[in-house]
């Protein structure tokens, strides 16, 4: 039996009989329905109805506070400070008595402080009764027309369309390809570090228990490299299909305790979750309409290159992070200081993707998606925008291409600084010595 | 013909020459003893004899052609001197992987594992971790493990080092019986007293230099000073001669003496004979490996210095 294979079964199954494996395996999808239900159960109960009581001594407001399912308002005279908690409000408002043009002024007195969202919601709610009463007042118009011409402008939507899709049903949604982008090329970037630095520690667990020379009397350096690296390769798709599998079962069972109702409420409050910015609120709500636009995503596509970019960049990460553990000892500050020039590039990367994730052609995104450095995870979020109108296919060629070019060749270089690495004890040694071992 | 035969080896390192122009043959079923101080560059030699290193200049021959590491390493066991096994590995398990390692099938090496615990009464640890034994056990099952797949060659680094002296003679006793069967062991080592008791051969080597080269027998002859010892039942007459040199004069009635240049030790004793002293003992001192070894390798640096090679 080919000895690499006696050293990839090693690899693997010593990893995934470990407890750790197993429970993080199981818990992480666990733990990811638990935060989506806790932020459901948020969005859905955390929004309580604040009665107001409003007084408005001078009549600026004209009763024309708009209620919501935040805050709901009551015109009172008979209410003060005194009663207003005993009367069943939960803060009262009061408006200046100065006149119609004071915009300041308005005072919130509450028992209990109140969330963020109905503060935020009352100032909204008053600046926008003070807006048409002053242009009403002014105008001498209606404020129920400035309301209603509101309404209408507020309606207008904006349908970004594909030249090809024009006058087709298929309507390539720009966020669905956005999220499915930010999330493959999230995984990727999540793999290349937790299981490189598995390698890593792999090797240097070999070197510091000096079991390296005992194996490489037996196997090639290389074999042994090969095996861990492959082992562990092994390891990451075994937890990466669980995991799948997992989420598709819980979110299935998930769903079908979810009513209806409390998704389009979550999508229509988004806005409204305390401490939620504009950006994952957005990513929540296009998250809830994904449903009815996953269809317009090529996923043959985008499901092959997930997998060729999850190993290539896999690979050409691991046997760097192997090159680095063979060269450091048990000191794990010098395995940190050692690997940052093989952790920055990943790290660059994802900023990179971010900013491509925005503007998908733009030249960053479409260089960097060809530089094997950087090509696995921002390649990954381009191709969901689609093949080929976004990614060209001669783009998406070359940065295959140059990605099992560089790990041929980061195997290659690593390899060389492994063989001596792993037999080598006492300090780390330093750049221009690694270089030496290259050019033996 | 001699089982491996190494011709003008060479690896030099950027600032030291490991091993300098070394050559010497081990016969087929002898028990070889490398000998040499700290730094020597023992270490390197036997890293090229197992494949691990590839020498600079030179040639191995093992069993009369090229060694290749990667067909030869399945015949060869080596056990370094940095002894390493996977900690969190069952002791089973890894002697299984390490056999596979080196060329045998599950069912082989199970059956010969088996045997081989049975031996060194090692059952019950099958499904313990290596971090659970003590370091005289990991040592024990380290030993297994090298010899587990009958290698031809047994190449063994300091294999005492950490055993107490019960285990320590088990594993003299599997060595020798290794041997019998027609297993070489090269066995490298500074401990003199092991080697003189275990080895044919030796070969001793400083600073990358091989210095001396022989049986044990031949090498103490060599570097014998002539020196004898007699006991008497009664305090000797000391008195100068033509014949011998009196070194020392022991308290339990005996001298130590030197022979002169060309003089047979029967001229010592017809000596005394005429002079009616009443001999009880007579016999040769022959130096130990210790002396010779301490003698060779005194006066150069103990550590070698570091050098700046411009080849």
């Amino acid at each position: 039996m080919n000895k690499t294979w006696i050293i990839i079964k090693r690899e693997y199954s010593s990893r995934v009989r470990k407890k750790t494996f197993i429970i993080s395996t199981l818990l992480t999808p666990l733990l990811f329905a638990l935060v989506i239900g806790v932020v459901i159960f948020i969005t859905v109960k955390g929004i309580r109805n604040e009665k107001i009581a409003v007084i408005d001594p001078t009549g600026i407001l004209k009763s024309k506070l708009t209620a919501s399912k935040a805050v709901t308002y009551e015109f009172r005279s008979d209410v003060d400070t005194g009663n207003f908690a005993s009367k069943g409000f939960s803060a009262m408002l009061l408006a200046p008595n100065t006149g119609i043009n004071t915009t300041s002024n308005f005072k919130v007195i509450t028992q209990k402080s109140m969330s963020r969202a109905a503060n935020s919601r009352i100032e909204k709610d008053v600046s926008m009764a003070l807006e048409n009463n002053i242009i009403a007042d002014s105008l001498k118009i209606d404020p129920q027309k400035i309301e209603d011409l509101k309404k209408q402008a507020g309606l207008t939507t904006i349908e970004t369309l594909k030249k090809d899709e024009l006058g087709s049903d298929k309507k390539a949604s720009f966020n669905v390809a956005s999220v499915i982008g930010y999330l493959t090329a999230f995984l990727i970037y999540i793999t290349l570090f937790v299981y490189g630095v598995m390698v890593m520690r792999g090797v240097m667990e070999e070197k510091t228990n000096r079991i390296a020379e005992v194996m490489v009397s037996s196997v090639k350096p290389f074999q042994l490299m090969m095996g861990k690296i492959i082992g562990i390769g092994a390891v990451g798709l075994t937890q990466f299909l669980l995991w799948i599998v997992l989420l598709f079962g819980i979110s299935t069972i998930m769903m079908a305790f979810i009513p209806a109702e409390v998704m389009q409420q979550v999508q229509q409050q988004g806005g409204d979750i305390p401490g939620a910015s504009a950006q994952t609120s957005d990513a929540m709500r296009t998250m809830a309409s994904a449903g009815f636009n996953l269809s317009t995503v090529n996923w043959p596509v985008v499901i092959g290159s997930f997998i060729f970019y999850f190993i290539g960049g896999y690979l050409f990460y691991a046997s760097l992070f192997a090159a680095v553990g063979s060269a450091v000892n048990e000191d794990s500050a010098d395995a940190q200081s050692l690997s940052l020039p093989i952790t920055m590039p990943i790290i660059i990367a994802i900023f990179i993707m971010m900013n491509a994730i925005n503007d998908p052609t733009s030249s960053l995104a479409v260089w960097s998606s060809i530089i094997p450095f950087f090509s696995p995870i921002v390649m990954m979020a381009r191709i969901p925008f689609g093949v080929p109108d976004t990614v060209a296919y001669w783009e998406l060629g070359a940065s295959m291409l140059l990605l099992v070019a560089g790990f041929l060749g980061t195997t290659w270089l690593s390899a060389k600084i492994y063989r001596t690495g792993i037999l080598m004890y006492g300090k780390k040694p330093t750049w221009k010595e690694m270089a030496k071992w290259l050019r033996r | 013909m001699p089982l491996l035969e190494l011709r003008n080896l060479k690896k030099f390192y950027a600032t030291q020459k490991a091993v300098d122009d070394i050559s010497f043959g081990v016969e087929q079923g002898s028990i070889f003893g490398l000998l040499g101080p700290n730094g020597a560059g023992k270490t390197t030699l036997l890293r090229m004899i197992t494949g691990i290193l590839h020498p600079d200049a030179g040639e191995i021959i093992f069993e009369g052609k090229h060694f290749d590491a990667l067909k030869d390493v399945e015949r060869i066991g080596y056990m370094p001197e940095e002894r390493g096994l996977y900690k969190k590995m069952k002791i089973g398990e890894q002697a299984l992987y390490l056999a596979q390692l080196k060329g045998l099938s599950k069912e082989a090496a199970m059956t010969l594992i088996k045997e081989w615990f049975v031996k060194l009464e090692m059952q019950s640890w099958w499904n313990k971790k290596v971090e659970d034994l003590s370091k005289g056990m990991s040592q024990k099952l380290q030993f297994v493990t090298t010899v587990l797949h009958n290698p031809k060659l047994i190449i063994l680094d300091e294999p005492f080092s950490g055993l107490d002296p019960v285990n320590s003679n088990i594993i003299k006793e599997e060595i020798y019986d290794l041997a019998k069967k027609g297993a070489t062991v090269i066995f490298s080592t500074h401990r003199m007293e092991q080697v003189e008791e275990i080895c044919d051969h030796i070969v001793l080597v400083n600073k990358g230099q091989k210095i001396l080269d022989g049986t044990v027998k031949n090498i103490k002859q060599d570097f014998k000073k002539n020196l004898f010892r007699v006991g008497f039942d009664a305090a000797p007459i000391e008195s100068d001669n033509e014949h011998f040199d009196i070194v020392e004069k022991r308290s339990d009635d005996s001298l130590i003496v030197k022979l002169k240049e060309g003089e047979k030790p029967n001229r010592l004793l017809q000596y005394y004979l005429q002079q009616n002293a009443g001999i009880v003992s007579f016999n040769e001192i022959l130096p130990s490996l210790n002396e010779i070894f301490i003698e060779l390798v005194e006066g150069t640096p103990t550590a070698r210095q570091f050098q700046k090679l411009t080849a």
